[in-house]
């Protein structure tokens, strides 16, 4: 089957790809485009590892088509740092130590990034249910939650 | 905190790992991540059968498909003995290993690798096994160990000899193991409390979120690389050439990133099959596990049925300990049922001890290495029934604990006496913990347990290589798996007595460093460190040689103070001191490249102990139990870097925590895998926790230069009965089987309440 023309924004930058019909917005980021931050834990839309921003909705990358990018915006990991500045997620994960493997990592700073934007100050609890859809094996979360919660009360300009 | 405090530069900071970066950013290379040109996509068929004969398989029609490369099938691996071969510390049986990677008279799981596709793309490949036509016989199975044990089974191997005991016809059970110390009878003939009780676990797979992935690619000389994410590149390469007919110099294996492995990533199952296509197709092959193969396919640890009785004095002392501990290997022998009988009481001074245990073959997959593997089978058990011991003896059950306590000069019943050791000191910090005697409400309960894990040392080889301009690159050959690498520069560091941030830790593949054992065994920032530490000591001996001979003084006239060359007293004379870097810089006319190297067996693994208080709140309507506070609490050794000293503990105390109330393995009347995905195989979740508190206590382990212990293991060991216990305290209901879900407790809970309705 003939596959289809896609144009899109990704990052910021305009970008056109093939893909198949059947090839998700995953596999054509990671295979396609080489944007291999992106990752797939379960292909199943459970573990939240492929994360990525739609047109400012935060999805499971696996659970998108590819085709269905066409004239939208996406945001990866790959975009999250502004030049050589990380963002202040990223930062804070790396000083708080909220990653070991780092595996679901992409997909934790991704999500905690569309939570911050829409709720600057989130309660715990808040913060766990936002991020229920991302898994992570080797924290136990108490390390990510907190990076998260320190980040936001930056972002407020608070002293943490 | 306790033990020796001593100043250290870099050893006990929180520094940024030397990995970050790239895995903030989505830079760093996981196992799927890498690729090849040209490089064709592999997939394996899989037995949808528990246990089956296999009369044929036809691949003709899979071969004929446009884009199919390659298939391979056990034809295209020849057969092993079974014999037990020493790989590493692990004694392995490649009979059964080449069996697991590619079936061959029998399928004995759901989800068996029968045959292995390569094509143009993964949809192709994909097609391919459709098109493979697998004649099978179906036999009956058997999933659960004790009707495995049981006369009259289906049986997987009509020839396998038990060892450890005598059989009478075919079985299923692989070996039976004894641990006996002192003399039980006696033990209970002085007790004046006996209890008995059984307790069962489910098999929970490890979980990692990064599935298996590997590329090989073999060239036509016979050469081979692999990339893949693993626990134990040297491991892949002796396996893979022992399955292969290849010779370990010719294969590379370079280790990705990895994604989590907890045990899983020490073994192969990709590995072989990719190198077999690449061999058949001339092309590199990938190969990558979907979730549901992982499921089906790969891990998990054992389901466990034990009995134990024990026996104590009124006044606490407990006097005799014993048991029958039953584990499944999965469709091979080998579970982890040695290390749980030997776990199972270890934190305890008991004079009389006699454990049986049990290797058991079912229709599942072979089991592999998790987290202190059998230790937390056993420990479910044991640290119950020492709770229902505290509870009829009207003891606190931490008093209770610390009375019968290990200590140094305890005899353990699996063999050792225990040098220093910080389980004391675990218990008492329970106790004068705030949370200890904080208060509780309505439906809530607490729960404590205790836990041991061995440590291990092993094989390691590491290189300091000493830049030109006075940074330094540390290679050693362990993936990891959470932390290790910064771990390594801390100690690194501090030896060569420069800043953390001018020394890189890179993980060599199997050509460029020697050989490590595999990453597990918590024995990574032990041993792997402690060969960092005496690479680094090489390399500092070669500098204040460089030293000695700027000076033109004899070299032992020279000593290594704060990164620099000073002499070693004043009688040698009055020298400005030489930096790590002008030592470097002049280096091409001091006698060339300065290399610190070191390659040993370690020895001493310090054992760890730990004790978790649990709180939770049981919901009477509905049987569900929500978390609400937790400490664990550790003797470490010495944290080298405390941040992921915390981050191992809270994660296995949440990984007991999903063992203990959700995780398991779901299997149909058909014995196929009902549950092979995180939707329904569920693992916790951030909104299923709260903060989980550590307290790190360092008893130094005195053979290592800096105490280390190792860490990673002993938190997956106690959750399981601590929150058996606050449950049990929360709603006076004994939950004696895994997992503790709301429909298993809720019928109990519901049991419990009908006699009191009846009344």
């Amino acid at each position: 089957m003939a596959k289809h023309h896609v144009t899109t924004t990704i990052n910021g930058e305009p970008v056109e790809f093939l893909c198949s019909t059947r090839q998700t917005l995953l596999d054509v980021l990671r295979d396609e485009l080489n944007l291999t931050g992106s990752k797939e834990g379960c292909a199943s839309g459970d573990c939240g590892a492929c994360s990525v921003m739609l047109d400012g909705r935060l999805v499971c990358s696996c659970l998108v088509l590819g085709a269905e990018a066409e004239g939208k915006s996406v945001e990866t990991i790959e975009g999250m740092a502004e030049g050589d500045r990380l963002h202040p997620l990223q930062q804070n994960f790396l000083e708080d130590a909220a990653l070991q493997c780092g595996i679901c990592t992409p997909g934790f700073l991704v999500a905690a990034k569309a939570l911050l934007e829409r709720n600057p100050d989130p309660t715990e609890t808040e913060v766990r249910y936002w991020l229920a859809g991302n898994l992570c094996r080797c924290t136990g979360y108490d390390k990510i939650i907190r990076a998260v919660m320190r980040t936001a009360a930056e972002v407020r300009g608070e002293a943490s | 905190m306790t033990g020796e405090k001593t100043e250290f530069k870099w050893v006990g900071t929180r520094a940024i790992r030397p990995d970050g970066h790239d895995k903030v950013t989505g830079r760093a290379k996981f196992g799927s991540d890498f690729a090849l040109p040209g490089m064709l996509q592999g997939r394996v068929l899989r037995s949808p059968h528990a246990h089956a004969r296999i009369r044929s398989i036809d691949t003709s029609a899979a071969e004929a498909l446009p884009g199919v490369k390659g298939v391979i099938t056990s034809a295209d691996f020849a057969d092993q003995p079974a014999e037990l071969a020493a790989a590493g510390e692990a004694l392995v049986n490649y009979r059964d290993m080449v069996r697991n990677v590619m079936a061959r008279e029998k399928v004995l799981y759901d989800g068996h690798a029968v045959a292995a596709v390569a094509a143009t793309s993964a949809e192709i490949a994909e097609a391919a096994l459709e098109l493979i036509s697998v004649d099978y016989e179906v036999l009956d199975h058997v999933i659960d160990v004790d009707l495995a044990m049981e006369p009259g089974a289906p049986i997987l191997d009509e020839e396998l000899e038990p060892a450890g005991m005598e059989a009478s016809g075919p079985t299923n059970i692989a070996k039976r193991v004894d641990f006996d110390l002192g003399d039980v009878e006696e033990g209970f003939a002085k007790a004046e409390v006996v209890l008995e009780r059984s307790y069962t676990t489910a098999a929970v797979h490890q979980g990692y979120i990064e599935p298996h992935a590997a590329v090989a690619s073999v060239s036509e000389d016979g050469q081979a690389q692999i990339w893949c994410c693993t626990q134990g590149q040297f491991m892949v390469r002796a396996y893979t050439a022992r399955l292969c007919g290849m010779e370990t110099s010719q294969i590379r294996v370079t280790p990705s990133e990895i994604g989590g492995g907890f045990g899983g990533k020490t073994v192969v199952y990709l590995e072989p099959l990719a190198t077999a296509l690449s061999r058949k197709t001339g092309r590199p092959v990938k190969m990558i596990m979907s979730r549901e193969e992982v499921f089906r396919a790969s891990g998990p640890t054992s389901a466990g049925s034990m009995t134990y009785r024990i026996g104590a004095t009124r006044n606490g002392v407990i006097t005799a300990f014993e048991g029958t501990i039953r584990l499944e290997a999965g469709a091979f022998p080998g579970s982890p049922v040695q290390p749980a009988c030997m776990c199972a009481v270890a934190p305890y001074d008991i004079k009389n001890v006699r454990l049986t245990g049990y290797d058991v073959v079912v229709n599942r997959p072979k089991v592999a290495a998790y987290r202190a593997p059998g230790a937390p089978i056993s420990a479910f058990g044991a640290e119950s029934i020492i709770d229902e011991l505290a509870k009829e003896l009207g003891f606190d059950p931490l008093q209770l604990r610390l009375k019968n306590a290990a200590k140094q000069g305890t005899k353990a019943a699996y063999g050792p006496t225990f040098r220093r050791i910080g389980y004391e000191e675990t218990v008492e910090q329970a106790i004068a913990s705030e949370h200890y005697s904080a208060p509780l409400g309505p439906n809530q309960g607490r729960g404590v347990a205790s836990g041991f894990w061995f440590n291990i040392g092993g094989e390691s080889a590491a290189t300091v290589n000493i830049n030109e301009d006075g940074t330094a690159v540390v290679v050693s050959g362990n993936p990891d798996i959470g932390g290790s690498r910064a771990s390594l520069a801390l100690m690194a560091a501090e030896e060569l007595g420069i800043d953390y941030t001018k020394v890189r830790p890179i993980i060599g593949d199997t050509s460029s460093v020697g050989y490590n054992f595999l990453t597990g065994g918590s024995r990574v920032t032990f041993a792997t460190g402690l060969a960092v530490v005496e690479a680094a000591r090489d390399a500092v001996r070669q500098m204040c040689e460089r030293a000695a001979k700027i000076w033109e003084v004899e070299s032992d006239g020279v000593i290594w103070r704060d990164g620099h060359a000073v002499p070693a007293s004043s009688n040698v004379g009055d020298f400005e001191p030489l930096s790590l870097a002008d030592i470097a810089a002049q280096s091409p006319k001091t006698g060339g490249p300065i290399c610190g190297h070191n390659a040993q067996n370690v020895q001493g693994a310090g054992p760890g102990f730990a004790t978790h208080i649990c709180d939770v709140e049981v919901d009477p309507e509905t049987g569900r139990v929500t978390i609400l506070r937790y400490t664990a609490v550790q003797d470490v050794g010495r944290a080298i870097h405390p941040s992921y000293v915390e981050g191992q503990i809270q994660g296995g105390a949440v990984q007991g925590i999903g063992w203990a109330l959700n995780e398991e393995y779901i299997y149909n009347e058909r014995g196929q895998l009902e549950n092979p995905g995180f939707l329904d195989y569920r693992i916790p979740v951030a909104s299923d926790l709260p903060m989980i508190e550590t307290v790190v206590v360092e008893v130094p382990n005195d053979r290592h230069p800096y105490g280390v212990r190792g860490v990673g293991e002993v938190p997956i060991v106690p959750p399981m009965a601590a929150v058996a216990n606050a449950i049990e305290n929360a709603t006076g209901v004994r939950m004696e089987h895994l997992p503790m879900s709301p429909p298993r407790l809720l019928a109990a809970l519901d049991a419990a309440r009908l006699p009191e309705a009846a009344e």
